[in-house]
């Protein structure tokens, strides 16, 4: 079950546990459901649930950047450990995402 | 180098055994004491090297995918992940950050360059056809950190 919150225009998603190829393929469809909204234009992805995170998990938060950027609107993150805020350095995430305290 | 112990283990080119080999990986290294970095840098370089099995290796069918490890006298851990799949063309291509032959399946094309960041060394050898095999190595002695056991 997806964890969220959604306040006016703004939707925090809490992702938890790991997201690899085999999660981030069972994780798109519900967050897509959830940003589909027009009036949503800004997603959160709280991380401070998540243990683990790999490349496709970057190409999960670059899928829904685009997304949200189709329609002139922001992704950020908050909540990364020592381990996901190497992956999203190393593969140039934080240039298109906001990084949230 | 004297072996101290190895393992071997084969499971379907299934999304789910993703998430087996990072724990199966990372039980065969416990024993030596890694560091929290170094147990993670194994377990994300181990799992980036199946799920190009199984998403790459074996996209048009499904097959088996073989990890092998061994770990050595002088704290050094070898992994191998092994498919029979439909192997790749150019390598060091595919090696390139970013590159991805699957463009719509938003994949971020940073699996070889997150193993090569994460790990030692990276050996690929690869034949069309005939699959893949993924060879990396990673010294687990403590001097870059804590060990487990002494942080708790």
């Amino acid at each position: 079950m997806l964890l969220y919150e959604k306040r006016r225009s703004t939707v925090t998603v809490r992702l938890e546990g790991e997201l690899d190829h085999g999660a981030a393929d069972k994780l798109r469809p519900e967050v897509d459901a959830l940003i589909m909204d027009p009036s949503v234009n800004r997603l959160v992805l709280d991380l401070s649930a998540l243990d683990f995170m790999d490349s496709a998990g970057v190409g999960f938060v670059i899928g829904r950047y685009k997304a949200m950027a189709r329609r002139g609107g922001s992704v950020a993150v908050t909540g990364a450990d020592r381990a996901i805020d190497r992956i999203f350095t190393m593969s140039g995430l934080y240039q298109i995402v906001e990084r949230l305290a | 180098m004297k072996i101290i112990n190895e393992m071997r283990l084969d499971f379907p080119a299934f999304a789910k055994n993703e998430a087996l080999a990072r724990l199966v990986i990372s039980a065969f290294m416990l024993p030596v004491n890694p560091t929290l970095e170094q147990l993670a840098d194994v377990k994300t370089a181990v799992s980036e090297a199946v799920t190009n099995a199984i998403v790459h290796g074996y996209r048009d069918k499904c097959g088996t995918v073989r990890m092998h490890a061994a770990l050595y006298e002088n704290m050094a851990l070898m992994v191998e992940v092994i498919d029979r799949g439909c192997g790749i063309a150019d390598v060091r291509q595919a090696r390139q950050p970013f590159y991805t032959t699957q463009e719509g399946e938003e994949r971020s094309g940073m699996g070889f360059t997150v193993m090569e960041s994460f790990m030692d060394s990276v050996e690929v050898r690869s034949e069309v056809g005939r699959g893949t095999t993924v060879r990396m190595k990673k010294l687990l002695d403590a001097r870059e950190g804590e060990p487990i056991a002494r942080q708790a």
